[in-house]
């Protein structure tokens, strides 16, 4: 049976969502807790990652007066904003709950659940430590469904296309996380000497500390960071490591080869030596790139997957699934209500009387 | 504490499990006495059972989470009910009758009309259904059956005579909640299916992929046949996704599929476009096609009437089944039947009078608390009245109504439904009840063992709707031993 066009793409952006609010949360986590150690005169706040996560411009239409406190939760439980934590989950939910037929209803569930108890933990409170807690909840389910996914279903289409997405989110996460760290270094000399905190913390965000050590044995340092980050072949976050994922999931799939091309652009960019060492705006300007690159990547998986422009047997006459739509992250559009035309069987006419 | 059934009292009614206080049918003399020796409490226990099993598939099956979910809402009694398998043999080859001659019927509207030249049916009757489709005219759906799909509603009046109320031939929901009902039935009374000699119903999913392959225009082994649903926001999403997975075919919505030049109709996958070869559509005749129909609708798939016209794919039920399903149609039924089979009518139909003629309108206005009122394209219990239970204001209403448009109404007379023992909030009552089984007709026709039996779980209620207190039982077609 061939997979669907639009259960493909469902498929793809549950991934992208889950790992999208997995990332989110473990940025919060490690940042709320960077926060607390670093002294106040270092100058760091919310507004950061906010910028960095690319709600910047809707951030600052949203709160004119922004302030610690409006940024994170932006960042965290704002539903106005689609990449918070909560929206994320929200789209996962939405996006899964259509392909029940495909994945396995334990994963449908767990994802429901984790949805639905995010929104409630976070309409319930604010403090510090809660959020901690529910951060932590959402690093641990989403790996769990991740697991459970990669045991319970079969490795077919359908799956590729999970490790897709997730592969591609994955990557373009990773590069925000280190531009993270990159921005807060920027232009503040100050923070120079904080610059070991800063490292460890971007690892740990990545639950990356451990292998880390276990590889590199010299004290922490910026450049060796960034290098493992982006070049480690075995370390799961790191942008090699996931592009290999992506491409190894690519060549399980039909009609790959413009996809497999593009991903050899990122591949070139991650070939380049001393990527460790470049100064603090050509690193964001290399960051800059490999975004680029992914997002192409993305828009040819839509064309040659989601939204094929290419012929069928015969011309086609309808002309409306030519209408490529834009890589718009929000894909899923609500379909018109009320015209439900079955007859209800809870409605019937039995017509009677005593 | 041991139940006593004499305690029972039906009141009247004409009972589907007792012919007298204590005195059990032959169909459910065993179900009886194992609920007997069961007692009210256990009796209470299974039901809080049954309810988890339904919230625990629920789980699984449920697409809303959140806010109101509209299947489960719908109660499920644990007490089957049971019909004599001899008695159901009569049954079911009265629903295989009717269908058979429906078909006939809509057949012979779409092309020579021989109904009417013949003056069974009346030109106008036809001419003014808002179910009978132009586009439809010169139609040839495979076998010559348009609908493919067909829920009957059946109703048991006092003296025991069953009677069609309603034929569905549109898209008739419902089959889900049967064999849901079995498998919670199975599991909280699993002492009695190895007893008692019980049909089984789990083969629908089959059935119903053989029937719909059955229509495929290529002669393939095995042909792609989907499950076109409206959507995730359709009350009957979860029957629409289940009939999918069980059969094994994909659910597709209408943006999922695509008419080509060559006139047919594809889908898309990540491999291309791959044919299609029949559709079970459980979208309404009017928002399947955009370009055939009504052109806003963003449900359907233009240039699909086109392809069935032309003949590549097969869809069901055909589009324009539903003129036969029309209240008018319903009181020349038994008409039908004779001038097409030759045969008389095996199920009555419940008497109808047709407001259009002068005599039964006056007749019935004069007195509208004698009768049920209804329209005659409504489903679903919209815009009808019960005349001894309705208001003078229902009343002077429905007249005006009626005075206005007399062809779309109908006036039957008031049955007392029968009734079958329920749960009701720990005690044994009667409650009135109804009966939908599924045929379905492709090369060969078939019928649900039993179907989906609704019960109105309000005392003295005859109305089953999910909105008024209706509920839902499992129904056994026992073969009792002699």
């Amino acid at each position: 049976m061939s997979l669907l066009s639009r259960v493909a793409e469902r498929i793809y952006w549950t991934a992208r969502y889950l790992e999208r609010a997995e990332t989110t949360s473990r940025l919060a986590r490690v940042y709320g807790n960077l926060l607390l150690d670093l002294p106040r005169e270092a100058g760091l706040s919310w507004d950061v990652l906010v910028q960095i996560t690319g709600g910047g411009d809707l951030y600052r239409e949203l709160h004119p007066n922004p302030s610690v406190d409006t940024a994170e939760r932006f960042f965290v439980a704002d539903r106005n904003n689609p990449s918070s934590v909560r929206s994320s989950l929200a789209l996962a939910r939405e996006s899964v709950r259509t392909t029940r037929d495909i994945v396995p209803s334990e994963a449908f569930r767990s994802i429901n659940e984790l949805c639905l108890w995010v929104t409630q933990e976070l309409d319930a409170g604010t403090s510090h430590r809660r959020r901690y807690g529910i951060h932590s909840r959402v690093v641990e389910r989403c790996q769990q469904i991740s697991g459970m996914l990669a045991d319970t279903m079969s490795h077919d289409a359908a799956y590729q296309f999970f490790r897709l997405g997730r592969g591609i989110e994955r990557a373009d996460m990773t590069t925000r996380i280190i531009d993270v760290a990159a921005a807060m270094l920027l232009g503040r000399d100050n923070l120079a000497r904080f610059d070991n905190s800063l490292w460890m913390a971007v690892l740990q965000s990545l639950s990356a500390y451990q292998m880390y050590r276990q590889k590199v044995k010299r004290r922490i340092v910026g450049p060796d960071v960034i290098a493992y980050l982006l070049k480690d072949t075995q370390f799961p976050r790191a942008i090699a490591f996931s592009s290999r994922e992506i491409g190894a999931a690519l060549s399980m799939l039909p009609r790959s080869g413009e996809p497999i091309k593009k991903l050899g652009d990122l591949r070139r960019m991650l070939a380049l030596r001393n990527l460790g060492e470049l100064s603090i705006a050509d690193l964001h300007h290399w960051i800059d790139d490999a975004q680029l690159k992914l997002g192409e990547l993305h828009g040819l998986v839509v064309a040659t997957w989601f939204r094929p422009s290419t012929t069928p047997p015969v011309t086609m006459q309808s002309q409306s699934q030519s209408q490529s739509q834009s890589q718009s992250q929000s894909q899923e559009q609500p379909r018109p209500q009320g015209q439900s035309q079955d007859t209800d069987v809870g409605v019937s006419a039995v017509a009677a009387s005593s | 504490m041991r139940i006593d059934w004499n305690q029972y009292q039906p009141a009247g009614f004409y009972d589907e499990l007792f012919a007298a206080p204590g005195q059990a049918r032959p169909s459910a003399a065993e179900l009886a006495n194992y609920l007997a020796s069961l007692g009210t409490r256990e009796l209470a226990e299974r039901q809080s059972d049954a309810e988890r099993a339904i919230v625990e598939m629920g789980i699984t099956f449920t697409v809303y989470t959140e806010g109101q979910n509209i299947d489960r809402a719908w109660p499920f009694d644990v007490i089957p009910r049971t019909i004599e398998a001899v008695e159901w043999a009569r049954i079911e080859s009265g629903l295989i009758q009717r269908l058979k001659a429906l078909n006939c019927f809509i057949d012979d509207l779409y092309h020579d009309r021989r109904v009417i030249t013949d003056g069974v049916v009346p030109d106008d009757i036809i001419a003014t259904s808002a179910n009978f489709l132009e586009a439809c005219v010169g139609g040839r759906p495979p076998y010559g059956v348009w609908a493919n799909i067909c829920g009957t509603d059946l109703v048991r009046d006092r003296d025991g005579t069953v009677y069609v109320l309603e034929d569905n031939l549109r898209v008739p929901s419902g089959v889900s909640y049967m064999l849901e009902n079995r498998m919670v039935t199975k599991q909280v009374f699993p002492e009695m299916f190895e007893h008692a000699s019980i049909l089984p119903v789990d083969d629908y999913a089959s059935q119903l992929l053989d029937m719909l392959s059955s229509l495929s225009p290529r002669k393939v082994d095995f042909p792609r046949v989907v499950v076109l649903t409206p959507g995730i926001y359709n009350s009957a999403y979860f029957e629409h996704s289940y009939l999918a997975q069980r059969m094994g075919v994909d659910l597709v919505e209408g943006q999922d599929l695509c008419v080509a030049d060559d006139e047919c109709v594809y889908m898309r996958t990540i491999r291309g476009l791959e044919r299609v070869d029949v559709i079970y559509r459980r979208i309404n005749d009017t928002f399947m096609d955009p370009e055939a129909f009504d052109k806003g609708s963003v449900l359907g798939v233009p240039g699909l009437m086109r392809a069935w016209r032309a003949g590549t794919v097969a869809l069901a039920n055909a589009p324009g089944s539903g003129v036969a399903d029309d209240k008018v149609v319903y009181a020349y039924v038994p008409k039908i039947i004779e001038y097409y089979l030759g045969e008389k009518a095996i199920l009555p139909n419940v008497p109808t009078l047709l407001l259009r003629d002068d005599d039964d309108r006056k007749r019935v206005l004069s007195d509208l608390s004698q009768w049920v009122v209804k329209p005659a394209n409504e489903s679903g219990g919209y815009g009808m009245l019960i005349g001894p239970r309705a208001t003078d204001e229902e009343k002077a209403a429905m007249a005006v109504a009626v005075e206005a448009n007399p062809r779309n109404y109908i006036a039957q007379p008031v049955l007392a439904l029968s009734t079958a023992p329920t749960l009701v909030q720990g005690e044994i009552e009667p409650r009135h009840l109804d009966l939908r089984p599924f045929i379905l007709q492709g090369r060969n026709v078939w019928v649900t063992p039993g179907g989906l039996t609704r019960v109105a779980l309000r005392r003295g209620s005859l109305v089953v709707n999910s909105s008024q207190g209706g509920g839902s039982k499992d129904t056994w077609i026992v073969a009792v031993k002699p």
